[in-house]
């Protein structure tokens, strides 16, 4: 579909912008930028998104909204898998991960991957804020089109 | 014996996640102050129910709270979204034609007014809802003309 590919090279030109800027400014490979405009677009999308969605009930069932309805919104298609120690850990992975398919499936660009998913860190982040949680996003990728999703939510 | 045309509603009010304000309009600009007691006093209730809902998961799990209290002459609807935001309607007693399947339309005109607002970039979260539009629209449903 047209409007996916929009999306996709939408984003390809932030990253570029945004690393593009931050070596003018001597603060090499900085991110921030990035996962605050993920933060932003997140925050308001689960506004609208959860409109029509009876109150969730815990954190785990918020959580699992993240993974289908959320991320199937964002990504077309939902979260892999999701694991948690019940102790405000959980890892969402997934197996092909729509800024990564794109790439080289090999080792090759695999230094590159944290530019692609800074994004959605803020994305995650923002969504979750907003419902309520204050957390902690990174991302980790070990082989290319897959990737792991770390989030910790931070308990006062 | 009652020739007044009735207002869908005589007051509204959005409240924040942390019970701020955010944004309030009143038909009568001078009740505004009175409106604000009664809108502020209704949180209460609502914190009520939400936590109600907590301890007997699964109960009612609506965005809709239904009618919070009633006085002699207004009662107070609350709505509260996922995101912790409390919508607030104060409708006059005397008005009985109106039934809860119209304040229910009114909150989900209102929620959706609301989203638009946040989906503004412009638009700081923690802000004052200051939009025109949404003020304009806002009114229209108080009267019964969105």
């Amino acid at each position: 579909m047209a409007d996916e590919v929009l999306f996709e090279l939408l984003h390809s030109e932030l990253v570029s912008y945004v690393l593009k800027n931050s070596e003018k400014d001597k603060k090499h490979g900085d991110l921030s930028t990035l996962e605050y405009v993920g933060f932003s677009a997140g925050y308001r999308i689960i506004e609208r998104l959860t409109k029509e969605w009876p109150r969730f009930k815990d954190e785990l069932d918020t959580m699992k909204f993240i993974c289908t309805d959320f991320w199937s919104s964002i990504n077309k298609k939902q979260i892999d898998n999701l694991r948690t120690n019940h102790q405000g850990v959980y890892v969402l992975q997934d197996n092909a991960f729509r800024f990564l398919t794109r790439l080289s499936a090999g080792r090759q660009y695999l230094e590159m991957a944290p530019k692609y998913v800074a994004f959605t860190c803020g994305l995650i982040r923002g969504a979750l804020s907003n419902l309520g949680i204050n957390s902690m996003v990174t991302a980790e990728v070990q082989s290319m089109p897959a990737c792991k999703f770390h989030i910790q939510v931070q308990r006062i | 014996m009652n020739t007044t045309v009735f207002n869908m509603a005589v007051c509204i009010a959005v409240v924040g996640k942390e019970n701020s304000p955010k944004y309030i309009s009143c038909l009568h600009p001078e009740q505004e102050l009175q409106f604000q007691l009664k809108v502020h006093t209704s949180l209460d209730v609502v914190e009520e129910k939400l936590s109600s809902v907590g301890k007997t998961s699964g109960d009612v799990r609506e965005l809709y709270l239904g009618l919070l209290y009633s006085t002699e002459e207004h009662k107070i609807f609350g709505y509260v979204t996922n995101t912790k935001i409390k919508f607030i309607i104060v409708v006059e007693s005397s008005n009985t034609l109106l039934r809860d399947n119209e304040v229910r339309m009114m909150f989900r005109k209102l929620h959706s007014l609301y989203t638009d607002v946040v989906c503004n970039p412009f638009y700081i979260p923690c802000d004052h809802v200051i939009s025109t539009n949404f003020d304009t629209t806002v009114k229209n449903i108080m009267t019964g003309n969105a």
